[in-house]
């Protein structure tokens, strides 16, 4: 019987010694025959595995596999070690051991037990009600900020050391793998303002700047996904129809009477506005006959003030004098 | 300046620390994916294999045209579907006149390719077409064992890297403990030819015999099919003795609930779960209470307080 070779940790046999000593006939006999070889193998594993010292469970006998003989690839590169952090290296040099903290200690102000971190917790900066005046304190100095702006300035020291010891991480290419670091700024080179953030609207108008520079005023430039359409800042000119008819109200005529009104009115002393004056007219005439039949119903007494326009009087009709052909 | 950013939430935090490199690595995952073009034969051996692996495997249902791991340029798709789904091995599937029903397993290192083989399926039957006792199926996720028939797969190159390969693809994750009563399924692979390899899924029955060791019986269950090799790319050296670079053995265990101190020695700590009281089903004494108490009546009826003293005398 040829010598099986068997990797426990993969639960594996391989048999190098067998061949087929003559091609298999037909498909049936192969696989009877790789059917009949494989009962042999796993046999043989069985009889290794079975024999193993084995711990006794409701589910079943467990016993405990050697590791692999056989070597894989790993799927990813082996981790860095982290570096020693700023915290790390003094307490090395000066011999600090770790001591493990319990989640509940006493607090002397009050007198309990509270939590070390969270609410409520021991030796809280809101828990101080009077703070004793010392010899060298200064008279103007309000000691509750104080503390406060020491506290800040611990956490912003704490900060620093936290974001020195990630960038050594980074460096030594150990960074965690849920933290990543992002520059804010760029390096200051030459002068000494800082480079100022464009906005969003900056950008669109630079951009729309840049595209109405071609030739087809960025008509028909490919857009972004997400990005506006191009604001159309000026007039649209409105260009007459090539053919029409000169009735009435044809494009052109109407284009040129205004044209010409605009130099008349304006060569013109008249400082009649002829258009306003009809209209007044025609208002007073309406306010007339509305009273004249106001008055064969109402009767009253009180006698109405009789207003005297300073204003020229138009002449009956509409004047001639703006009017051209 | 720099800024620390952080994920603002602990399940993305989590998700991303699964994703780190460790120093001892548990199961690899699979992705299995189309090319451009796909046969009937070769959608069924995709779902089969998907089947097969289906706690950590995930399946593309999508064709990818620009999938070509054997040339330059076309491994960039792979890598990317690696690194979004942190998938190590992969199943690609693809169809051609050329090269029919062509299967490429491939692996990463570091999300960058690896390596690759090529096989082609023939003669493939599905779990469908095999009758067998449902008893012994195969449950999903249980550690396979392996049989590699044949000489082949150490004198040939492409045979070895082809056993390599589907060591790594079925595998599942290392234990260190297994149950032995849930040993139910067996890989078969026969060396044919130096081109061939017949590949085929057993369920393991255990048949009692003299000693504790049980004899074995195979019954063939799962897909069946042939492996044709075609092409194969072996890893880059440097790569390679990276990869198999393993985890430095110098972490010692540290014992837990132990302590030690001068004046006590070495001191313990046990703890206890609680007693269920309550749920403990006691022994069912019901039948013979009820028996002594019907025949304590009936005797009772019967005869004299007598007999009774009769009784306790016996005990």
């Amino acid at each position: 019987m040829a010598e099986y070779e068997i990797d426990l940790g993969n639960l594996m046999a391989f048999d190098p010694h067998h061949s087929f000593s003559s091609p298999p006939s037909s498909r049936e006999e192969l696989v009877k025959e790789s059917l009949e070889q494989g009962t042999k193998l796993v046999q043989a594993v069985a009889d290794t595995l079975f024999i193993l010292p084995s711990t006794e469970d409701p589910d079943g006998p467990i016993v405990t596999l050697p590791p692999p003989t056989t070597r894989l690839p790993r799927e990813k590169p082996l981790p860095k070690p982290k570096p020693p952090t700023r915290w790390e290296l003094f307490a090395k040099k000066k011999g600090i051991q770790k001591h493990k903290k319990d989640k509940v200690a006493f607090d002397e102000q009050t007198g309990t037990w509270k939590r070390r971190h969270g609410y409520d917790r021991v030796n809280d900066d809101k828990d101080v009600p009077i703070i004793e005046a010392k010899m060298n304190d200064e008279p103007g100095e309000d000691p509750f900020a104080k503390r406060r702006e020491e506290k800040k300035k611990r956490v912003d020291k704490q900060e620093k050391n936290r974001l020195h010891n990630l960038k050594q991480a980074a460096k030594s290419g150990a960074l965690p793998s849920h933290i990543q670091l992002a520059a804010t700024a760029l390096p200051i080179t030459g002068s000494q303002a800082a480079p100022k953030k464009v906005g969003k609207d900056e950008l669109q108008n630079v951009a729309g700047m840049a595209a109405s520079a071609t030739a087809s005023g960025g008509k028909f430039d490919k857009k972004l996904p997400g990005e506006k359409p191009t604001k159309h800042e000026k007039k649209y000119r409105k260009f007459l129809p090539a053919a029409e008819g000169s009735g009435m109200s044809s494009l052109e005529k109407q284009q040129t009477e205004k044209v010409l009104n605009k130099l008349i009115s304006k060569n013109s002393h008249e400082i009649l506005n002829v258009e306003k004056a009809v209209t007044m007219y025609n208002v007073k005439e309406e306010k007339k006959r509305r009273s004249q039949k106001g008055k064969s119903f109402s009767s009253s007494s009180k006698l109405k003030p009789n207003k005297k326009s300073f204003k020229k009087m138009p002449k009956k009709g509409s004047s001639n004098k703006g009017k051209s052909k | 300046m720099m800024r620390i950013k952080t994920p603002t939430k602990k399940r993305i935090k989590r998700e991303l620390d699964k994703r780190a490199p460790k120093l001892i690595e548990t199961g690899k995952k699979t992705l299995i994916l189309h090319g451009t073009k796909t046969s009937n034969v070769l959608n069924a051996v995709l779902a089969e294999i998907y089947h097969l692996k289906r706690d950590n495997a995930i399946k593309y249902t999508k064709k990818n045209d620009n999938v070509r791991p054997f040339e330059s340029g076309g491994e960039t798709s792979l890598e990317f579907f690696s690194l979004k789904t942190d998938c190590s091995l992969f199943v690609l599937g693809t169809h051609s006149k050329k090269r029919p029903n062509n299967l490429v397993l491939g692996r990463t290192y570091d999300h960058h390719l690896y390596d690759l083989v090529e096989v082609g399926v023939e003669n493939f039957k599905s779990t469908e077409s095999f009758s067998y006792d449902k008893k012994l199926a195969p449950h999903i996720g249980s550690k396979p064992l392996f049989a590699f028939i044949g000489e082949g797969f150490e004198s040939v190159e492409e045979l070895k890297h082809l056993k390599e390969v589907l060591l790594d693809l079925f595998r599942g994750e290392v234990v260190k403990n297994l149950n032995l009563a849930g040993i139910d399924r067996v890989y078969l692979c026969t060396a044919m030819s130096p081109t061939k390899v017949f590949f085929t899924q057993c369920a393991i029955r255990l048949k009692k015999s003299g000693t504790t060791v049980p004899r074995i019986e195979l019954v063939e269950v799962g897909p069946s099919m042939d492996f044709v090799v075609r092409r194969h790319r072996l890893p880059d050296e440097g790569v390679k003795k990276q990869a198999m670079k393993t985890a430095p053995e110098s972490t010692k265990k540290k014992e837990k609930n132990v302590k030690g101190d001068v004046i006590e020695g070495k001191v313990g700590k046990i703890y206890i779960p609680d007693q269920k009281v309550g749920s403990v089903p006691l022994p069912n004494r019901a039948k013979g209470v009820k028996r002594e108490r019907r025949e304590a009546k009936m005797n009772n009826e019967a005869h004299e307080p007598a007999e009774k003293k009769q009784k306790e005398d016996s005990d």
